[in-house]
């Protein structure tokens, strides 16, 4: 029962992260109807940035904001520099551009901080954090920096009027213009948040999978599956999906293991959960596209 | 786009089957190992026309063509391994077992449509090298070890290195593969899948099967792919599931897109200019120290990934398509 417990909290800290990154996704989903093959990699290298900044001799908090911050920058540049040209391009040039962020990214960051596998440091201190037994100190810490961030993202978009100006230009540009938003710069301010969010995953994570430019495969996949779990284009339930899917992905596995010990056939295990999350996105992409709280999309011919 | 000038592609074939005939005169230009990169070369153009023909000519997008890549080479590498097929004889089985997979992958990826294809066909080829690994199928895959096998033996006693009778085979498989892609999209059938991408609609009104249409290119690109995979297998003479990751499908990638996406002789460009970069990337390195003084280890994938962008603005027809237009502009300036 005790394991039991503990498979469904990590399984949370995990669904946190993958939260974190899905809300990014979709953020950007809702705004431009891209999907950001990239937004692994650019967490990942926010988080290099982090771990740059702590060997320089800052603390922990200082250096992820300062990550956080430059994560955000970054995000509006690459908006205003190399998306926005292309914004009535073909899917596939999109796709294509997303797919060449994704390719600097990694290999540059591989370039100034090498392939090696780096530790990095947990901000939650051991003694007082954590429930003995059920949750670890930094699975705790990573769950509420997760809530933190998420409310505070709530909060600025239902009750500042920048928010509202920001929801107004991804729902109806239009209309949103001719009131005088700005929406050019709403997007690259919408993206500039994403990046954000998916850096404060990357950082929250980097201790739990270590420091690797591929760290972020695996948990982007993850991410995915939870952004369409919940519905492409629901922020809410992007996070709601991103726990499910993080307390599924280890139920699958315990379950696996008990599996195993019951009856000595092995099915499924740790190894197989980048396969259990194609799953999850294939099978949700062809039974119900809109997912949990999507709505579904009617298209006039 | 126009088709590429017939008389120009026999006059390049010609040489592509003499090239290695001049080894006795200049042993140091064209040297076993030389022959050898040019053999990858090939194998790439094959996957990139694999994914063209679905990409380019049926607008279906794949980011996941590592995926039947590595199930056409683990499909060669098994049968050799296991059954001690012999190595030309993999071929068609890994034709065919891609094929399936590749129909049974576009029944679902019917349902979608543009970026969320392109999703489906991401998460695809992240989770291969995972698949590998499972540990039921570990008997044949040889796990994370993968499986080493024998470089192919030159057949009939001809006069020919190991290297050269590797080159004439990839050459030989590509010609027949070229040829029947060609014939494929002159016809009916080709003129239908391009009418499915260009427009969906009036083709389905047009009477023309979509979904069959649909799912059988995604099978026939797969089963290109695959067959490049397993000529890759039989070429390096080893398999291992590290080696098929997203990066192997991002490569195809920067195929299809330098090449020029819906152009079959860009699709042979893009798999030569692939290999060539990835293969000069440490003397890229070198230069970008020694010569522009940076501290920088600049790799392929970066060269990659900025060429990728850039070719989007300017070049969004690829270098085929970059230089068919070049040349338009140039004779209309003329007269």
């Amino acid at each position: 029962m005790e394991q039991f417990l503990q498979q469904i909290a990590s399984g949370l800290a995990n669904g946190a992260i993958y939260a974190c990154v899905a809300l990014a996704l979709v953020m950007i989903y809702v705004s431009t109807d891209h999907i950001n093959f990239a937004q692994g990699e650019m967490a990942m290298f926010s988080t290099y940035i982090s771990w740059q900044l702590m060997t320089w001799g800052l603390s922990f908090w200082v250096a992820f904001i300062l990550a956080v911050v430059f994560s955000f920058v970054l995000g509006v540049i690459i908006e205003r520099a190399i998306l926005r040209p292309l914004h009535n391009a073909p899917v596939l040039s999109i796709v294509v551009v997303f797919i060449g962020l994704l390719a600097i990214c990694n290999s540059v960051a591989g370039a100034i901080w090498s392939y090696l596998i780096k530790e990095f440091p947990s901000p939650f201190p051991k003694s007082s954090f954590g429930i003995a037994g059920v949750i670890g100190p930094h699975q705790l810490g990573v769950v509420m920096v997760t809530l933190i961030v998420l409310g505070l993202l709530f909060i600025f978009f239902r009750y500042t009027p920048l928010g509202l100006a920001m929801r107004a230009a991804a729902q109806n540009p239009q209309m949103a213009r001719l009131v005088g938003v700005r929406v050019d710069w709403m997007l690259a301010l919408g993206w500039g948040l994403a990046a954000a969010v998916g850096a404060v995953a990357g950082i929250m994570v980097a201790h739990i999978v270590y420091l690797d430019p591929n760290m972020m495969g695996g948990i982007l996949l993850y991410a995915f599956a939870s952004a369409l779990v919940g519905g492409i284009g629901n922020p809410g339930g992007a996070v709601v999906g991103g726990f499910i899917v993080g307390v599924l992905e280890n139920m699958v596995a315990y379950a696996g293991n008990q599996i195993e010990k019951a009856t000595g056939i092995y099915i499924i295990g740790n190894g197989e959960k980048l396969t259990v999350a194609l799953i999850i996105v294939i099978t949700v992409l062809t039974v119900k596209p809109a997912g949990l709280f999507g709505r579904v999309v009617v298209k006039r011919v | 786009m126009p088709a590429f000038p017939k008389k120009l592609l026999w006059v390049l074939l010609a040489l592509a089957f003499l090239v290695p005939l001049l080894h006795p005169l200049f042993p140091d230009v064209v040297s076993g190992y030389r022959l050898f990169l040019v053999s990858t070369m090939i194998i790439a153009a094959i996957a990139v026309l694999g994914l063209n023909l679905l990409t380019g000519f049926n607008g279906q997008i794949s980011l996941g063509h590592g995926a039947f890549y590595a199930v056409g080479a683990y499909t060669a590498a098994v049968l050799m391994d296991h059954l001690n097929m012999p190595y030309w004889a993999t071929l068609p089985c890994a034709a065919v077992v891609c094929f399936i997979v590749g129909y049974l992958f576009g029944l679902p990826a019917l349902r979608l449509e543009g970026h969320y294809l392109a999703l489906a066909t991401f998460a695809l080829a992240l989770a291969v090298p995972q698949i590998l690994k499972y540990r039921w199928l570990e008997g044949l895959t040889g796990g994370v070890q993968g499986i080493v096998l024998n470089k192919p033996e030159v057949p009939f006693g001809l006069p020919l290195s190991e290297d050269q009778w590797l080159y004439y085979y990839c050459l030989i498989v590509m010609v027949v593969l070229y040829w029947a892609a060609a014939n494929m999209l002159d016809s009916r059938s080709g003129r239908a899948m391009m009418a499915i991408r260009d427009q969906y609609m009036a083709a389905d009104t047009m009477g023309i099967d979509t979904a069959l249409y649909k799912t059988v290119t995604f099978g026939i690109s797969a089963a290109y792919t695959g067959i490049a995979g397993a000529l890759s297998a039989s070429a390096i003479a080893f398999v291992a599931p590290d080696s098929f990751t997203i990066f192997l499908s991002i490569k195809f990638l920067i195929g299809l897109v330098v090449g020029g996406v819906g152009s079959l002789a860009g699709s042979v460009v893009g798999g030569i200019f692939y290999v060539l970069v990835d293969n000069s990337a440490q003397a890229l390195s070198l230069f970008v120290k020694n010569d522009l003084g940076l501290q920088f280890d600049l790799s392929a994938y970066t060269v990659f990934g900025i060429l990728l962008i850039v070719l989007m603005y300017l070049m969004p027809m690829g270098i085929v398509g970059g230089v068919y237009l070049l040349m338009r502009r140039l004779r209309a300036l003329r007269g």
